[in-house]
């Protein structure tokens, strides 16, 4: 049995905040990746998206305690902190930050900024990582004479190409792209998510596409974890979230974005979700879900396996709850 | 439904708006000429009481500014704009509160449109006082409570204290839809209302608004959102470069789009059904700069059918040969 190319197993995130309290802003994140995979981490703002991607890289901020692994081919990348993972970033595993497209260094060149991130990581050097930038804007479908182009001479939609050439610079395996089409409109959000998938399949790449846009995960990815307060509630192939998801979250999320064709009712889910800086006792979605029972509020669901690429946290799915309720 | 007899609540003739371009102090010693920007050019469209209008496009195609030039917190270079059958483009300034009250509007982002400071109570009434709307100060806490109990604010009584920061930002954007209403407003203009909240909160704002629009009021919905539009909207208006280039009841915009633009913006709309994976007709390049408007057909040069007539005509707005009703209009020479 080989092993998948990226494996996250049992992922937890602290954040120390003022005053001595503590907020657990990831909780038990387990998912797995294949090569040329493309996966979605999909959830409402606030739910751990981001804060799981960085702890990925090796980049959150000192306030954050990170325990679980990461296993890259095999190899747990964050069992001696910065010194293990660090041989991995950007070289392995790259990302495109939330709002990269508007944080190129605007005094400095498009080229020249792709130049320094080849040249810092030892791909190559001088007129040869010239060369090499040019053709990953080609890649990226951005002439290669805009390389001494300025962002603000870029449209936004090339922004965020050339922030994907950037972040493809050291030719990674894994890309992780943080809502890479949230501030984009929806033809150039087509173009984007055109390029992902094009690059996944030309290049092998395996792309996590984080986002709270269900529908874009829904076009783009073949499987992908719903997660919520912090937790994966569900995981698995998209068509199966879709057609037939077994965490109430999963379905009332998909029921909240309206469909341009479809004339089902589109419905809101009352409540918030809970804070992250107090315990959560039960199940996190129990104060929301409309098919909460006995256990909800007191036991914690852990995912349980539906299938052999299914899982979800919910204990409508736990034939010892069933029983009883 | 719309009561298509009645006079319209609101009707938009061949608005044009003009925005100047800051030349900066090079461009004044050259002597060069001024340079515009055409954010809307030659707008027309009318809205019945107790209907939902949805203009609709990518940034910058003129929508938000179409919206300001109804509210007049834009200049209108020439066109109409009849309220209840009067022209208020020309109305003198001293008029222009009395307008204000007519026509109320919903902006995107509920954390910057409440006043911190304010609690909800005071936010809800100041309008009234303002507009000296409410007998006494009695009268105007009862038309507070009630304006909170049709936004779903229930009971009133948990929200009148709260600061906006004690608010989720559906709760802000509902404060706010009830400030607009205790001014008994004609017309509500909502400027993306739900794009800054979750996902998960969104349809119970839109719901509010189509409650709000079957009571009777009529809604100016502005969004960059095609499936929110083909939700809640009667009809839609896809706008592009300060023009509508395709406008009519939903379900036809929707199932049976006449202009190419709108055909390739319904072809790259995300589904959320895995399995609907349609084939996205996705455009070239970006929507160009609205100062150098393309001659002819302004969308000519991202066209996937356009033809050699097309860089020389402009079409007009009207009645495609292939919809299904008679109110579905495309501005493309081909339909
Ligand atoms: N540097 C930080 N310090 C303290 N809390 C943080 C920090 N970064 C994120 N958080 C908190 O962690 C939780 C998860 O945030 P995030 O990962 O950004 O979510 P998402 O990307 O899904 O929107 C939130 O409650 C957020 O406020
Ligand atoms: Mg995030």
């Amino acid at each position: 049995m080989t092993s998948p190319l990226l494996a996250v197993q049992d992922l937890e995130v602290w954040f120390d905040l003022p005053h001595g309290d503590t907020l657990h802003a990831v909780r038990r994140v387990s998912f797995s990746v294949e090569r040329g995979e493309r996966f979605g981490l999909v959830g409402e703002s606030g739910c751990g998206k981001t804060t799981t991607i960085l702890a990925l890289m090796g980049l959150l901020p000192p306030t954050a305690t990170v325990s679980g692994r990461v296993l890259l081919e095999g190899e747990d990348i964050l069992e001696d902190g910065e010194t293990s993972v660090r041989p991995h970033r950007w070289t392995d595993i790259s990302m495109i930050f939330q709002g990269a497209m508007n944080a190129l260094n605007p005094v400095q060149t498009v080229g020249a900024q792709i130049v320094e991130a080849m040249e810092l990581h030892g791909i190559a050097e001088g007129a040869d990582a010239k060369s090499q930038a040019g053709q990953l804007l080609e890649m990226v479908g951005i002439a290669p004479d805009r390389l001494d182009r300025y962002p603000h001479e870029f449209s936004g939609g090339m922004r965020q190409r050339a922030a994907i050439a950037m972040a493809l610079a050291c030719e990674p395996k894994v890309l992780l792209a943080d809502e890479p089409t949230t501030a984009l409109d929806v033809m150039v959000q087509a173009q984007i998510l055109l390029l992902l998938e094009r690059l996944s399949q030309e290049l092998g790449l395996t792309v996590i596409l984080v986002t709270h846009d269900l529908p874009v995960v829904a076009e783009v990815c073949g499987r992908a974890a719903v997660m919520y307060g912090g937790e994966i509630a569900e995981v698995g192939p998209v068509d199966t979230l879709y057609h037939d998801s077994r965490h109430p979250y999963t379905r009332l999320l998909f029921a909240a974005v309206p469909d341009p064709t479809g004339e089902e009712e589109v419905v809101s889910i009352p409540g918030a979700p809970p804070r992250l800086d107090r315990p959560i006792v039960g199940c996190p979605f129990q104060p929301r879900c409309d098919r909460a029972f006995e256990p909800c509020p007191t036991e914690q669901p852990r995912l349980i396996a539906l299938g052999a690429d299914h899982q979800a946290a919910c204990h409508l799915n736990d034939p010892a709850f069933r029983a009883v309720s | 439904m719309s009561d298509t007899n009645g006079a319209p609540v609101l009707a938009v003739e061949d608005l044009i708006v003009h925005y100047p371009v800051p030349r900066g102090i090079v461009g004044s010693l050259a002597r060069k000429p001024r340079e515009q920007v055409h954010a809307v050019e030659g707008v027309s469209f009318s809205l019945q009481k107790g209907e939902m209008l949805a203009l609709v496009g990518e940034s910058g195609c003129g929508k938000t500014t179409t919206a300001q030039a109804v509210m007049r917190l834009v200049e209108a270079e020439s066109g109409a704009i009849r309220l209840d059958g009067r022209d208020i483009t020309a109305i003198p300034s001293g008029e222009l509160r009395s307008l204000r009250r007519r026509i109320q509007i919903i902006y995107q982002d509920p954390y910057e449109s409440l006043d911190p400071r304010f609690r909800v109570r005071t936010t809800v009434e100041e309008p009234m006082a303002i507009h000296g709307i409410g007998s006494s100060k009695q009268d105007r806490a009862t038309r507070v409570a009630a304006a909170l109990e049709r936004v779903g604010l229930k009971p009133p009584s948990l929200f009148l204290d709260r600061y906006p920061h004690e608010l989720s930002g559906g709760q802000r954007q509902r404060v706010a839809i009830a400030a607009g209403l205790v001014l008994e407003p004609e017309l509500l203009v909502a400027d993306e209302p739900v794009s800054m909240l979750d996902v998960s909160v969104r349809a119970g704002v839109l719901s509010l608004l189509d409650q709000l629009r079957r009571g009777g009021l009529a809604v100016l919905m502005i969004t960059h959102d095609l499936s929110t539009a083909a939700h809640f909207a009667d009809r839609i208006a896809v706008m592009y470069l300060g023009r509508i280039v395709e406008e009519g009841p939903t379900r036809q915009v929707v199932n049976n789009p006449q202009h190419p633009y709108t055909k390739a913006l319904m072809s790259v709309v995300p589904r959320r059904d895995p399995r609907e994976a349609s084939t996205p007709q996705i455009l070239q390049g970006e929507t160009p700069n609205p100062i150098r408007v393309p001659p002819g057909c302004r969308f000519h040069p991202r066209c996937p059918v356009a033809q050699d007539v097309c860089k020389t005509q402009d079409p007009a707005l009207h009645d495609a040969k292939e919809a299904r009703t008679p109110d579905h209009l495309a501005a493309c020479l081909f339909t």
